[in-house]
């Protein structure tokens, strides 16, 4: 703000320069509003304070439909335990992995709406990474799994009760 | 030029009190409301003056200013005396003094002979009797609020000795259905642009210390990668697209780092990457979760959120990785940290009562108040005068983001965007 500049016109950015009359008391300082952006001259519809180029990496094709139960693991609140019920739906994985070596398989994480953002996406780490350890304990190699999070952001249901929240910390185990 | 701030001006700060727990909300305008809260709140009455000229323009120049000093809580706005005033006008200083003012700003709007606007104000010290001086604007339609909120900065450093903040951007993430949209936006919320659309989530969006790129988590490729995006060109950069999860990016103050959070080698840890990409180090070792990283202005230490004492709780290691310190011990969950500019302040997070609420720590001293009585607030940022925060909370069920004064007592909902709102992160001054 302070490096207004005397020759306005050597720049190319005509937004970016400014001249400054020292102040007495008659005519108040000139200087030409600065574009915020850098580049604001040269990203087209970037005549705006601001200068963002947007960036559209287009709509929705079709939302995947919901994974079927034989590919989710629910957990409790806070918990990254694999309960008893799941070992059978973990153990059918375990073997169709083995038997299909060339085959990779995800395992997304999730949690409930409650708490923040990033800190929400390390404990859904952590329960993708307890169903990968359980399939690798299983005999599935390492290189055929990735453990990712989605942490909140893709609940399954919406609602803020402990019905929706205990549907939505889980573990889904998808095939690309 | 040198602006020259007023100490004696803060002299005769006016005392207010607004009675014990008393809650007023002014309306300011259609869809902008700050409230102001608590008692002891020391403002300077200021005088703005409609900008001669305004009226045929879609852009009130004296509502904006009005509308970002009230919000930076340090003003109090009253009205003005009837006639039209310019930059010009030699305001009739015994009767503003009558009228509580302090200071008084005029100015006005024309059109240039080549299509563009001229916007010009002057500012008084009514006390003292004394021309503030002035400054004149050149803008082009579009940047008619931009020149307003650098009239607003220009009267609140003449007046506080702080720079202003009314010209910087705010980054934030909308989603409307399945569509998720990164926006930049004028500190007021207004003028938002586009930067990016995408059908997957994107979260955690960081300034670069520059100002021109933005850091960020997109899920566009079904898992957390982080890209660095600059604003103004659109090209962006895949930094971390590393097996598992890759997350939570803050710039080092150089802008040459970024520390993020990799679940590359097992559970969320933290690295440090050069922000052009390539091999990430990494920061430290632990079995525990770590994450949200962020550094000290100074760049010597990084402020992150560890799980390692069994609760989530806020941590600080030096740069190097060394010497892990525990900072808060107060409550079960404390997460976001964000530091402000001159180093004295931790915003964050705290769970009370199963309540997500914005904390602010004194660092020199240990300190901690609650700045807000809401339930869900998430991921403060400092404004980088580090005079306010912006953070994102639920109103009637809906996602919105707040400005708050560090005290608490002047808060604003920002305006603009329609459907949920979130994600917000102020960016730096522009150099």
């Amino acid at each position: 703000m302070k490096k207004f500049v005397l020759a306005g016109l050597v720049s190319t950015l005509l937004v970016a320069c400014g001249t400054s009359v020292p102040l007495n008391d008659v005519p108040v300082e000139d200087a030409t509003a600065k574009a915020v952006g850098a580049d604001a001259a040269a990203a087209g519809s970037g005549v705006q304070g601001g200068g963002v180029a947007p960036v559209d990496l287009g709509r929705a094709v079709d939302q995947a439909p919901a994974p079927a139960d034989s590919r989710l693991v629910y957990f409790d609140y806070d918990s990254f335990v694999i309960k008893p019920e799941f070992q059978a739906v973990i153990a059918a994985h375990a073997r169709f992995l083995r038997a299909q070596p060339t085959r990779k398989v995800a395992i997304e994480g999730h949690t409930d709406e409650r708490g923040g953002r990033e800190y929400n996406l390390a404990l859904g780490q952590k329960r993708a990474e307890a169903v990968r350890d359980a399939l690798s304990i299983l005999g599935v190699p390492s290189g055929q799994m990735e453990a990712v999070s989605f942490g909140k952001e893709k609940p399954v249901v919406l609602g803020s009760e402990e019905a929706a929240f205990a549907k939505n910390r889980r573990a889904e185990i998808r095939y690309p | 030029m040198k602006f020259c701030p007023l100490p004696r001006l803060l002299e005769v700060y006016r005392f207010f009190c607004f009675g014990l727990l008393l809650l007023a909300t002014v309306p300011v305008f259609a869809q902008f409301r700050i409230e102001v809260s608590g008692v002891g709140l020391t403002q300077v009455p200021v005088v703005i003056a409609p900008f001669k000229g305004q009226e045929a323009l879609p852009q009130k120049i004296s509502e904006i200013i009005r509308a970002d000093l009230e919000r930076s809580g340090q003003f109090r706005v009253i009205a003005s005396p009837a006639g039209v005033f310019d930059e010009a006008s030699r305001p009739e200083l015994s009767a503003l003094r009558q009228s509580g003012a302090d200071a008084f700003a005029s100015g006005s709007v024309s059109k240039l002979a080549d299509g563009r606007f001229d916007v010009r104000f002057r500012l008084w010290d009514v006390v003292k009797g004394q021309d503030l001086g002035g400054r004149s604007f050149a803008v082009a339609v579009p940047d008619l609020r931009l020149a307003a909120h650098r009239v607003a900065d220009d009267i609140y450093e003449k007046l506080t000795g702080d720079k202003g903040v009314f010209s910087t951007r705010i980054a934030y993430v909308t989603k409307a259905g399945p569509r998720y949209q990164l926006w930049v936006a004028d500190a007021d919320g207004e003028n938002a642009q586009s930067a990016l659309a995408s059908p997957e989530p994107i979260i955690s969006p960081a300034w670069s210390p520059d100002g021109n790129q933005l850091a960020y988590v997109s899920f566009e490729s079904r898992k957390p990668v982080v890209y660095v995006h600059n604003v103004s060109t659109g090209k962006r950069r895949l930094i971390a697209n590393f097996k598992g999860s890759n997350s939570a990016p803050a710039w080092s103050p150089d802008g040459s780092t970024v520390a993020l959070t990799l679940s590359r080698d097992g559970g969320s840890q933290l690295f440090l990457l050069a922000a052009t990409g390539g091999e990430p180090r990494r920061l430290i070792q632990s079995p525990s979760i770590d994450t949200e990283p962020v550094y000290s202005p100074d760049g010597q230490h990084i402020y992150f959120v560890s799980d390692r004492g069994g609760t989530p709780q806020i941590y600080r290691v030096s740069a190097r990785g060394q010497g892990v310190e525990r900072i808060t011990f107060t409550g079960t969950y404390n997460i976001s940290p964000t530091i402000s500019q001159d180093g004295r302040w931790l915003a964050y997070i705290s769970r009370v009562g199963g309540a997500y609420k914005l904390h602010l720590m004194n660092l020199t001293d240990g300190t901690v108040s609650v700045i807000t009585d809401s339930v869900a607030d998430e991921s403060p940022s400092f404004s980088p005068n580090g005079k306010m925060l912006v953070y994102a909370t639920q109103q009637q069920g809906r996602e919105a983001l707040m400005t708050s004064t560090l005290d608490g007592k002047v808060k604003a909902r920002l305006s603009g965007q329609h459907g949920d709102i979130r994600e917000p992160h102020w960016g730096p001054f522009f150099k």
